[in-house]
């Protein structure tokens, strides 16, 4: 029997992230810096972003230019006329009792990116909106929030410039969720729109329904990790419900991201009426004449890149998707690719690099192009091994200092052909019961022989060198 | 005392004489115009000029603000229990206008709480009498500013304008009252009741300051997105020649409510123009009767959202016993808000809310684009409209307290210009017994030259000073 195309029990996920367009020289309606991360608290601060009274909005011309990058990077259509709404709500950290954020109208509209589907290919997912909304201020809580006696404020953030991207709910598994994100992630980090590594630079609101259900909200995760994780829990736990036959409640959920779970907010019956209505202080604005020279000024994405990647440098899709993967990698790439052999560099830095940063959990800063490219030009000259090559690279992330030191120091440097071919006389003489199994065709004894050779060399000896002259001394095949 | 009675007082005596002397009327009045006075600052400041010598357009002139314009150290209350003690870090964008220029602020006066009402009897700090008869009202919501010009010898004022709050005080206490164009004069620091209507406009005694307050007010500034770069020389406007002006006389605006000896000084008025070359004819703009409707929607539902910043938190009133945060801000807004502050955020909170929002907000956003339509179209046809500014005189203290509606009814022929954005005037015209009666003169969008020349030409001919 065929299955039906949702049938209970198919994960449905939106999302809607909020990105802190963190790189822009001022906030989203006043001139004060939205650098404050090193900050003391209530530093970076004016009447403007702390709602005092009589003070006024005035719209940052950069965070619609970055929103409409994004836009556009999401292949979304950006509307003629856009407007800010105020969105109504009481919160400690809303100084003006209501957030300036978009509503009808929003800056783009019907986008869509796509994504490696969990079940392998591609998959689309459509972009609802984008939209441009001030973020709030900050509470900061002595201890955990439960036992707090206070909130403390920190105006800061407050006003500080975000979008917002809204998801269809095309999305399929917590898996494809955080796929999504990485894409995304992707795009913005080229853009040059923000800088993930700062507090609340993204945060995400996650929707989930099993198939035909009722859904919930899962509010304010902020990390990648958190979502995948945050995303499980909620279908592990709405799928127990059904299993008992409980009816699933619409509601919003909070994630704790220490314990690893979600907790129920609130229920759809007390669900905030926002009261939107279009922010008086603020005129409607008209992007439209201006797209063309944004479009003009946007960067090589990664689609592109990754495209012009396998056809220029003639390397593997898998290659160039990982190089592509961060921005700061694939300039490393190209840095290096136009002094070495680019598929080996491709491999070097794609498998070997990345692997070696990965495990340290280091970003590619930490390795200068030109000690690759030195790496590779010594192996090239096939002056040392390729396992001491993964030596050197290990060293400089460990210890630093330059390759042609750390060879020289380690004595990396390959050995001549003449030594190996002493190294496998002697370890012929010295292990005639492997000779006779190898002269029997018994490979493990090769193999055998071989390490005894490596062993003699300390590693040095180019293998297949060593290989070569033992199969011509024992005229074994 | 006018702005040139003052120049001349302080070359004669000193700005300190004047200031000085300005304080001794205001203490001694029983107008209860001011909230609070800058004594200490505005001697200082007066000491100053009289060492230095006076510079700027207003140097050593003293100006009373109403106290919903932000002033950087000195107390601004809105008129409210819930502001009070909080002292501003920044001045409005005037306020940095009138003091680059040397006006000397002598104090912050009364209002309604939050500029809502006609009155001046919403204020936490009693309502404000008019200098013509004490136990009148000076008219409402820059009515201190308003008396404070009229009755205690202040030569210039400002007051904000959001369905005539300084046409109706100007009306009332008989004086000249400008509400200029929306977008001439930058409402950053001004504290919003309604911000799509409301504007800054000058009081005076005479047609000529207030020209010469809006000169210095007036101007683009990049922090009021709504602001314009349209300003001119107000004061090179001012001749006495309206032979080129055609004046349109809305009928609606002579409707149902009016006060008889309102009717009749309003048409002598505009007959004296008429005799020194202007001409007029009757027109209609009868979209005119849904204003008063869409004005208290919009106004309503936009004053609910600013509203909901006071919270006893950062600023203003503290009750000392804290609680969970929501009943402490409960508890503060209750006793911090007047009953009239709460009927208004509470319907204005009611016409945003789902459900009601498409039958009220938007339903009001559509009258006004008719009604601006309707100006627009008329003013086509003519230069400029004229029409009373109130209804009737100076009503008695308490005497429609009772009745918000009546109460919201006085501003009928006001409020029409605040939803069309134009630029009004309002004039002293004759009196009603001892009280002042204004006329009001409405020209295009940004036209405030021509109905300052209006005024001008008529408070020459027509003798009625304050
Ligand atoms: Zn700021």
């Amino acid at each position: 029997m065929l299955k039906s195309r949702k049938e209970p029990g198919d994960v449905i996920i939106g999302l809607e992230v909020h990105v802190q367009l963190n790189k822009l020289n001022s906030k989203l309606f006043c001139g004060c810096s939205p650098k404050y991360h090193d900050a003391e608290p209530n530093t970076h601060t004016c009447p403007v972003c702390l709602g005092l009274p009589g003070a006024l909005p005035v719209l940052n011309e950069g965070a619609v230019v970055d929103a409409v990058k994004v836009a556009l990077a999401l292949n979304c259509k950006i509307e003629e006329r856009t407007l800010f709404y105020r969105k109504n709500y009481y919160y400690l950290d809303l100084p003006k009792g209501f957030q300036i954020s978009q509503y009808d109208y929003p800056i783009a509209i019907d986008g869509k990116i796509s994504v490696n589907g969990t079940g392998g290919g591609e998959r689309h997912i459509r972009i609802r909106r984008v939209h441009i909304e001030e973020d709030p201020a900050r509470l900061v809580h002595k201890g955990p929030i439960e036992c707090s006696r206070y909130s403390l404020i920190d105006y800061n953030r407050s006003g500080v410039a975000l979008i917002e991207v809204v998801t269809e709910p095309d999305l399929r598994s917590p898996k494809e969720a955080r796929e999504f994100l990485n894409v995304l992630r992707n795009i913005l980090e080229y853009l040059d729109v923000f800088d993930e590594s700062l507090e609340g630079a993204l945060r995400v609101d996650a929707n989930i329904s099993l198939a035909g259900g009722t859904r919930t909200e899962v509010k304010n995760i902020s990390s990648y990790r958190g979502v995948e994780k945050a995303l499980l829990f909620e279908i592990v736990r709405q799928k127990n419900l059904v299993r008992r036959g409980i009816k699933i409640t619409q509601e919003t959920r909070h994630y704790d991201e220490k314990r690893g779970v979600t907790i129920s907010l609130r229920t759809k019956e007390e669900e905030q009426d926002y009261r939107y209505f279009p922010e008086p202080d603020l005129v409607p604005l008209g992007v439209c004449n201006r797209i063309d020279d944004i479009r003009e000024s946007l960067p090589e994405l990664p689609d592109t890149k990754r495209q012009r990647f396998v056809q220029q440098y003639g390397i593997s899709e898998y290659h160039a998707k990982v190089l592509t993967s961060e921005l700061r990698l694939s300039n490393f790439f190209e840095t290096v690719a136009s002094e070495i052999d680019p598929i080996l560099s491709a491999t070097w830095i794609a498998d070997v690099l990345k692997g070696e940063l990965n495990y340290r959990g280091l970003g590619i800063s930490a390795f200068p192009p030109k000690h690759m490219i030195q790496i590779l030009q010594i192996l090239r000259g096939k002056n040392i091994t390729e396992k001491s090559a993964v030596q050197v690279i290990r060293t400089i992330l460990d210890r630093g200092g330059e390759p042609a030191d750390i060879i020289k120091q380690k004595g990396l440097i390959k050995v001549e052909e003449s030594t190996i071919a002493k190294a496998v006389a002697e370890a012929i003489k010295e292990n005639p019961a492997a000779v006779q199994d190898c002269r029997n065709g018994k490979n493990e004894a090769l193999h055998f022989l071989m390490g005894q050779v490596m062993k003699k060399t300390h590693g040095r000896a180019d293998p297949n060198i060593v290989n070569k002259l033992l199969k011509e001394k024992l005229q074994c095949t | 005392m006018n702005v040139s009675e003052a120049k001349k007082r302080a070359e004669d005596e000193s700005v300190e004489e004047v200031v000085t002397s300005l304080f001794d009327n205001i203490e001694k009045s029983e107008l209860n115009a001011f909230i609070t006075l800058a004594k200490e600052s505005a001697l200082k400041e007066a000491r100053k000029v009289d060492r230095n010598g006076a510079k700027g357009a207003l140097g050593g002139i003293p100006i009373a603000l109403k106290d919903c314009i932000s002033t950087k150290g000195i107390e601004t209350t809105c008129g409210s229990r819930i502001l009070k003690g909080y002292v501003p870090p920044y001045d409005a964008h005037v306020v940095e206008r009138l003091r680059a220029e040397g006006a000397i602020i002598i104090g912050k006066t009364n209002m309604d709480e939050f500029a809502m009402g006609p009155s001046t009897e919403t204020s936490y700090f009693g309502p404000t009498k008019n200098p013509h008869d004490l136990s009148r009202v000076a008219g409402g919501s820059s009515g201190g500013s308003a008396a404070a010009v009229a009755g205690e010898g202040v030569p210039i004022a400002l007051g904000s304008d959001t369905g005539g709050s300084v046409r109706c005080p100007a009306s009332f206490c008989g004086i000249v009252g400008l509400k200029p164009t929306y977008g001439l004069v930058s409402r950053y620091g001004l504290i919003a009741y309604a911000n799509s209507l409301e504007q800054i406009g000058p009081f005076a005694c005479n047609v000529e300051d207030v020209a010469l307050l809006l000169n210095v007010i007036a101007g683009y500034d990049p922090r009021d997105s709504t602001s314009m770069d349209k300003k001119c020389e107000y004061t090179k406007e001012l001749r006495d020649d309206v032979s080129d002006v055609k004046i349109g006389v809305p009928k609606e605006f002579f409707g149902e409510g009016i006060d008889e000896d309102v009717e009749k000084a309003v048409w002598d008025g505009i007959k004296i123009l008429e005799d020194v070359g202007a001409s007029y004819t009757e027109i209609s703009l009868p979209h005119t009767k849904y204003s008063l409707a869409a004005y208290y929607i919009i106004a309503m539902s936009e004053a609910s959202s600013n509203l909901a910043r006071f919270d006893g938190l950062r600023y203003g009133l503290r009750l000392g016993k804290d609680e969970d945060w929501h009943t402490t801000f409960s508890e503060i807004r209750a006793q911090g808000f007047g009953e009239e502050v709460k009927r208004r955020v509470l319907l204005g909170t009611y016409a945003l809310s789902a459900g009601y929002y498409g039958k009220y907000y938007l339903k009001a956003l559509k009258v006004r684009t008719l009604v601006k339509r309707n100006f627009d179209a008329a003013l086509k046809d003519v230069d400029v409209l004229i029409t009373p500014t109130m209804p009737f005189p100076a009503f008695k203290i308490g005497e429609k307290t009772d009745d918000p509606l009546a109460l919201y009814l006085a501003d009928v022929n006001t409020v029409p210009i605040n939803l069309a954005g134009v630029p009004s005037i309002s004039v002293p015209c004759g009196f009603s017994g001892k009280l002042p009666i204004g006329m009001q003169i409405i020209g295009r969008h940004f036209d405030e030259g021509k109905i300052l020349r209006m005024a001008y030409t008529f408070e020459r001919h027509a003798g009625v000073r304050c």
